[in-house]
């Protein structure tokens, strides 16, 4: 295959997961032993959800708001989620539905901290005006039950005795311990502000945590680690461990060992050690330093078999125990999350148009072109350098959701939490002009997933009730044709949506529950496809066969034939062999696949560091086969280049890669999001003498 | 490590302590309350964490208490014995001993012993064993006499052995010991009779013992301040045969045998026992804890008010009677971390030792200490009867062989070694150490003895160090053995400079004759080919030096300045200057470690026209090297480039005024000196050529950078 790649736009352009004013750093962390997931948010507000079982996946994420900026995040019991943040309201994330359940003003101005309580039924949050206000979670919401004796200056950390009868609130140059029954204050412990002789302006306590014998760990902006005896209001050691801030802490479940975060961007692990072999006497060692960060580590989570540390610089980073881990395989790798594991950028390929979707802004670039021709590798002067053609922000403090352009580019869609938008283009030579379609019907108030059929007549947009809409696009208006209701009793909202080139089927895949096919001209439920555990990151469907390739958090990649109802003969023979070790062990999920019209048997998926074209016709690689074979020389003879080939040819030649799409037989489009970029965009880190004085 | 805590003293006014002691300290039902007997009429209740008496019980005047009180573990109440005969039970409320449960006996009582799991047992002075109830069903019951006439009772314990009682007790008569094993249950008694060795005059002054699953371990302290260990079964093979017990010795002269109040001895734990006496320095009563298995003094505390040599251990606390006043130290061993104590150690160690780590099979040594002592008890036994010359009662295998070493044949000490290298122990590194020590030892009182293989023997074990054994390299010098020298500087890791200059010294002197005649080891020579001392043969070859040759040199002035003589080539031909297997002492000397700074002075001392030939055979291996790639010299562990040229330059650095002056040296010099011109030149080429390649490289990067948009074509399979 001979194609012709528009890369780029690269840096600015192509910016697209991340907000206007520079990339999202992570606030909070907050894991949920039960059912291995991680909760995770964004300065912006955005909420993300990993699945640490599916190979870390990202499985559910709710939009940010301008005004939402979370401070706090905790799971309760019944793995309900909440945040807390500067505007003071406590916020309830509904899990299924993938909305905002509720949010509710604890007036206490703006909450700096906020922790579940050890049995999971009540919350307490840390507020501006020095009061801790404790919550009762009931089954449909919570409710204010009393506040604790008000403080002098704002809660910045709070933490529960894991038997539920004190806590421990960190402030600003004290500690306070209060009994829970009786809300008062019982220790007051102030914290030195002294540094290595420098004396600072305020010590601000950064964290607490409570332990069960009575041990109040914390950290502060001094840069210690202090150990305080919560019985006597005594500090009983103190490990001075940074020159900057100590911002956040987290201890594992056993109580044996506890990981903080610091603001030159290290994580050191604390251990629970024994003095001598074979004593009881045991004493916290400061064992493991990790510098995974350049930024500030504003917060960590300490799940039983690894650290999970996320900061400024974007970067999620799981650290596993090594300790812990039992099998020494791919889950004992670190793992560093840096891009969202969603496809955010969509093109029109009769126009050469790629739409690029941003935090508050969608951005609508023409392809460029050129006339020269050249060999392997070359890169082609431009005749016409890609047009910025248009700049859409959005109205109100809401992020974007999901946004999409027609195959013919003339419609272009999106939605936020609480608002639908559909525009209408028009093109006359140069100029473009931007027709907002007015009265979208009440039902289409937000959408997860928007698409349009091959054709552009034909508008789909999963709704976060669950339902699926399919709309008949007219000129300058629409029509409501069908909404397919989900499956009696679930409210599972479909995330991923993928229509057949002929318009006739659509693949519609939630979170959990599998993937429905609906036949789209009879309007009505067509199958579905066999339920598998790991969700899915992609669906497409082919054209002509109408095969729909599936690809899941796994690395496994299904081929499942609609009109037949089953998977194809190829899928049968790729599961019985197995995939390639090597492929299975990649760590960022398939977020796009795409076909080439004349090539029925290739298939084009890609990750954040690769992408592949499948070639059914070819054999499959076993484990002893080099997986990533690079293009043989064109020396070679046809027998040598025969032998070596295998089904999957995979190119790391852009990295890394946002999107990749086949626009016709010989063009192809990949955006690439330099990770120098990213850092440039981030405040300057602590600088850090390396050399002399 | 085993430590005493600081001591605290029991309330004294209590007690009525005779110059005697006290007649027992015992256990309560309670852990940490202590019941103590005086030699009077009282028995006091104490709780040592309160430092207080709970209690006091006292005889009616004109009554005494003959035998301590014990608490009966089953039933809570206390047992006292007054006048030999009369038993008295009571409990904590009883305020009156008058008017307490009495039972009167047959016979008199020499002790009650009391352990937790079973009933209090009985045993009277004719050597008979009761247990407390059925005595208390049948108080007049006839007591049997067990042991003869002028037979004394002198030591008693009572152990519990798979949960069932085992009184054992040790008797004297006429200077003799006796142990008796009683099994309570099954009524079965063993008698031993204690065979004293060395210390056969001694008289034994305290008793203490353990148990493990099959052996009572007696260990006693004898009159000459030794403590002995003597092994009983404690299941006997023969019940009825009298059967004998051999002791022996365990840790020599703890304490002197005079003490004035006498000696105490108890054990501690698996590997502690507490001495209470004076040891042989000092006058003053000491408290002592030693470990036996390594037989070292863990720690001691002074006692300079005197004791009554008497000393009881319960739970974690030795207690005795200081003064006037019962004293309480309590006793700790912590398992220490070989970490902990090895960071402590850490400064004290010589760099160089480190090389080869001692490593002491902790394992095997802290084991099943006690069981594999038994194991070898038998052995040992056996062995000393058969040295008889021998004045040690139980010789190591490693003071044997240094016996050997100091008076047998050399023949004899080889094959003793061999066997000795042939089991490992734990304490190997320095057992070595000493016996080569004593092999030194004896080559110097007798110069005729010269134990060669069992040095080589000992120098292949690899544990050897200079510093171990610092004579061992000077007599090999001294008799210029250099196959001696060449092992001892491949394994040494610390050897001094002035000890590698002299060695260097030898192998640059010694005749051909008497290297054709060593054995050397010829692994770092590689084939030199035919090279022949003074054979000018090889025809001259161009070498091509890193692929410069010095002769394509452009400086006139240096050419002119060589006589273009024929021979002059023989400088850079390939010729191996020395013998191969002065080439390999050589090797040896390049490949050991050494400080420039240590090293130069001495080197200064070396004749210049040995330094000549040194330097000739160094430019040899140098043009050895360049032949090749990688710049390496073939064979196996052969000297390195970077070894060569620090030599070369050291040798230099040293000798430079006198080799400059010697003529023959004059056409080495020249050539290394090409040698360097032209590496220097090969350099500045390349260093000119790397800011080209640097700007080729920008050059690619740039090609490779694709900007913002870029159209490239793509080669897709």
């Amino acid at each position: 295959m001979r194609a012709r790649a528009h890369v780029g736009p690269g840096r600015r352009e192509a910016r697209a997961w991340s907000g206007e004013r520079g990339a999202a750093g992570i606030r909070c962390v907050a894991y949920n032993n039960q059912s291995n997931r991680l909760a995770v948010s964004r300065t912006d507000g955005t909420v993300e959800i990993y699945n640490l079982s599916a190979n870390y996946f990202q499985e559910k994420f709710f939009p940010g708001h301008e005004s939402r900026a979370t401070e706090a995040l905790c799971w309760t019991e019944g793995q309900r989620l909440f945040s807390a943040g500067l505007n003071g309201e406590i916020v309830e994330y509904d899990l299924q539905a993938l909305n905002v359940k509720y949010a509710m003003d604890a007036f206490g101005g703006p909450i700096w901290s906020m922790t579940a309580s050890p049995s999971g039924s009540q919350l307490l949050v840390g507020c501006e005006d020095g009061s801790v206000k404790l919550f009762q979670i009931t089954p449909d919401k919570i409710q204010f039950e009393r506040n604790f004796d008000r403080q002098k200056s704002r809660i910045l950390s709070l933490s529960w005795h894991p038997s539920g009868t004190h806590i421990a609130a960190g402030s600003i140059d004290y500690i306070s311990v209060f009994d829970v029954k009786s809300g008062s204050a019982i220790h007051k412990m102030i914290v030195d502000r002294q540094y290595m002789g420098v004396s600072k302006r305020k010590c601000i306590v950064w964290g607490v945590a409570f332990l069960s014998d009575g041990t109040v760990i914390s950290v502060d902006s001094a840069g210690k680690v202090q150990f305080w005896d919560s019985a006597t209001g005594t500090l009983v050691k103190s490990h001075p461990i940074a020159n900057a801030d100590v911002l956040s802490i987290a201890v594992a479940d056993q109580e044996d060992s506890f990981v903080v975060g610091t603001a030159e961007g290290t994580v050191f692990h604390f251990q629970l050690v024994s003095v001598t072999s074979n004593s009881s006497e045991k004493q916290w060692v400061r064992t493991k330093p990790f510098q995974h960060h350049t930024h500030d580590v504003r917060t960590v989570a300490h799940s039983p078999t690894a650290l999970i540390s996320g900061g400024t610089d974007t970067h999620l980073v799981i650290r596993p125990l090594m300790e812990k881990v039992e099998v020494k395989n791919y889950d004992a790798a670190l793992r560093k999350i840096t891009f969202p594991h969603r496809c955010l950028i969509s093109c029109s390929k009769k126009r050469q148009l790629l739409l690029f979707q941003f935090a508050h802004h969608l951005e609508l670039w023409r392809l460029g072109s050129t006339v020269a021709t050249g060999k392997n590798g070359d890169i082609l002067p431009l005749s016409k350098n890609a047009d910025h053609l248009l700049h859409l922000k959005t109205k109100g403090p809401e992020n974007i959701i999901c946004s999409c352009i027609s195959s013919c580019g003339s419609w272009i869609a999106y939605s936020t939490a609480s608002r639908f938008f559909l525009y209408r283009l028009n093109y006359e030579h140069d100029n473009i002009s931007l027709k907002r379609v007015s009265k979208m019907p009440a039902f289409l108030r937000s959408a997860l997933q928007i698409l349009f059929s091959e054709d552009s007549k034909k508008l789909f947009v999963a709704s976060n009730q669950g339902s699926l809409h399919v709309i008949q696009l007219l000129e300058g208006s629409f029509k409501h044709l069908h909404a397919f209701q989900p499956q009696s009793g679930t409210v599972e909202a479909m995330c991923l949506l993928a229509v057949s080139p002929d318009g006739n089927w659509l693949a519609a895949s939630g979170t959990s529950a599998g993937v429905h096919v609906y036949n789209v001209k009879q309007l009505k439920l067509h199958c579905t496809v066999p339920a598998y555990n790991f969700p899915v990151t992609a669906l497409a469907i082919a054209p002509n066969t109408n095969n729909l390739v599936i690809a899941h958090s796994d690395q496994q990649v299904f081929e499942y034939s609609i009109p037949d109802k089953q998977y194809t003969e190829w899928s049968r023979a790729v599961q019985k062999q197995g995939f390639h070790h090597l492929w299975l062990q990649r760590d960022t999920p398939i977020t796009h696949i795409g076909f080439h019209s004349k090539r029925p048997m290739h298939i084009l998926l890609h990750d954040a560091y690769m992408f592949c074209i499948i070639d059914k016709s070819l054999p499959l690689p076993n484990d002893k086969t080099l997986l990533y074979n690079p293009l043989p020389p064109t020396s070679e003879s046809d027998v040598v280049r025969r032998r070596t080939a295998h089904a999957f040819k995979i190119s790391k030649i852009y990295k890394p890669l946002l999107f990749m799409e086949l626009l016709d037989e010989g063009t192809l489009v990949a955006v690439e999001r330099p990770l120098d970029d990213i850092i440039a965009q981030l405040p300057p880190p602590i600088k850090k003498k390396k050399f002399g004085t | 490590m085993a430590a005493l805590e600081d001591e605290f003293t029991l309330s004294s006014g209590v007690l009525s302590a005779g110059p005697d002691g006290l007649l027992g300290v015992e256990q309560s039902n309670k852990t940490d309350q202590f019941l103590v007997t005086d030699r009077g009429r009282t028995v006091v209740l104490y709780k040592v964490s309160d430092q207080k008496p709970l209690g006091s019980w006292s005889v009616k005047q004109g009554q005494l208490i003959t035998c301590s009180a014990v608490c009966n573990f089953q039933t809570g109440e206390y047992v006292v014995v007054h006048d030999n005969k009369v038993l008295r039970i009571w409990n904590n409320e009883d305020v009156n001993l008058d008017k307490v449960f009495k039972a009167t006996l047959s016979a008199e009582v020499h002790k009650i012993h009391s352990v937790r799991g079973t009933e209090p047992v009985l045993l009277f002075k004719e050597g008979a064993v009761r247990g407390l109830e059925a005595l208390l069903a049948e108080p007049q019951q006839e007591i049997e006499a067990v042991l003869s006439d002028g037979e004394v009772i002198r030591w008693t314990k009572l152990f519990m052995v798979f949960r069932h009682p085992v009184l054992i007790f040790i008797t004297e008569k006429h200077g003799n010991y006796f142990v008796y094993v009683h099994m309570v249950n099954s009524h079965t008694l063993s008698k031993y009779t204690l065979l004293r060795g060395q210390e056969e005059k001694s008289v034994i002054q305290s008793f203490t013992a353990s148990v493990d699953r099959k052996f009572i371990s007696v260990m006693s302290l004898s009159s000459d301040g030794c403590v002995y260990e003597t092994l009983i079964p404690v299941y006997p093979t023969d019940p009825e045969e009298n059967q004998r017990v051999v002791s022996s010795l365990l840790l020599r002269a703890v304490v002197s045998g005079s003490a004035p109040s006498g000696v105490a001895l108890t054990v501690l734990d698996r590997d502690h026992v507490a001495v209470l006496g004076s040891p042989l320095s000092a006058s003053k009563e000491c408290l002592s804890v030693w470990n036996i298995k390594f037989q070292t003094l863990q720690t001691s505390k002074e006692l300079p008010q005197g004791t009554s040599g008497q000393l009881w251990y319960y739970g974690e606390n030795l207690l005795m009677l200081h003064g006037q006043s019962l004293t309480v130290i309590p006793y700790k061993c912590e398992v220490s971390s070989l970490a902990g104590a090895l960071g402590k150690l850490k400064h004290s160690h010589d760099p160089g030792i480190q090389v080869m780590p001692p490593f002491v099979n902790w394992e095997a040594s802290q084991g099943d200490g006690l069981g594999s002592q038994h194991a070898e008890q038998p052995r040992r036994i056996l062995r000393r009867r058969k040295i008889e010359v021998s004045s040690q009662p139980a010789v190591p295998p490693s003071k044997q062989l240094l016996t050997t070493i100091m008076k047998d044949s050399e023949k004899h000490i080889e094959m003793e070694l061999r066997k000795f290298l042939a089991v490992k122990t734990p304490d190997f590194h320095a057992i070595v150490g000493d016996l080569v020590t004593g092999l030194l030892g004896r080559c110097q009182v007798e110069p005729s003895f010269c134990p060669r293989n069992c040095l080589v023997q000992l120098i292949q074990t690899h544990v050897l160090s200079y510093s171990l054994c610092p004579g061992l390299m000077e007599m090999a010098v001294k008799k210029t053995d250099v196959q001696l020298l060449q092992l001892c500087l491949q394994r040494f890791p610390d050897i001094p400079e002035s000890v590698t200059c002299a060695c260097l010294k030898i192998f640059l002197s010694i005749g051909d004759d008497s290297l054709h005649q060593a054995e050397i080891d010829m692994e770092s020579v590689f084939d030199y080919g035919d090279s022949v001392q003074g054979d000018n043969v090889a025809a001259p070859v161009d070498v091509l030096q890193n692929g410069f040759s010095p002769e394509g040199d452009t400086c006139l002035s240096c050419c002119q300045e060589v006589p273009a003589k024929p021979q002059d080539a023989a400088a850079a031909t390939p010729t191996c200057p020395v013998t191969p297997q002065r080439a390999a002492l050589l090797n040896a000397i390049l490949h050991s470690g050494y400080s420039e700074a240590f090293l130069l002075p001495h080197l200064k001392d070396i004749p210049a026209q040995h330094i000549t030939l040194f330097l000739k055979y160094l430019y040899f291996l140098y043009l050895k090297c360049s032949e090749n790639a990688t710049m390496t010299l073939p064979g196996i562990h052969p000297p390195t480039l970077n070894q060569i040229l620090d030599w070369i330059c050291l040798l230099l650095d040293a000798n430079f005024t006198v080799v400059v002056m010697i003529p023959e040296a004059k056409r080495l010099l020249i050539s290394l000196y090409k040698f360097v011109k032209s590496q220097i030149s090969v350099y500045s080429e390349l260093n000119k050529i790397e800011v080209s390649f640097r700007e080729l490289q920008k050059l690619n990067q740039e090609k490779n950078n694709r900007g913002l948009y870029s159209i490239e074509v793509l080669e897709l399979f």
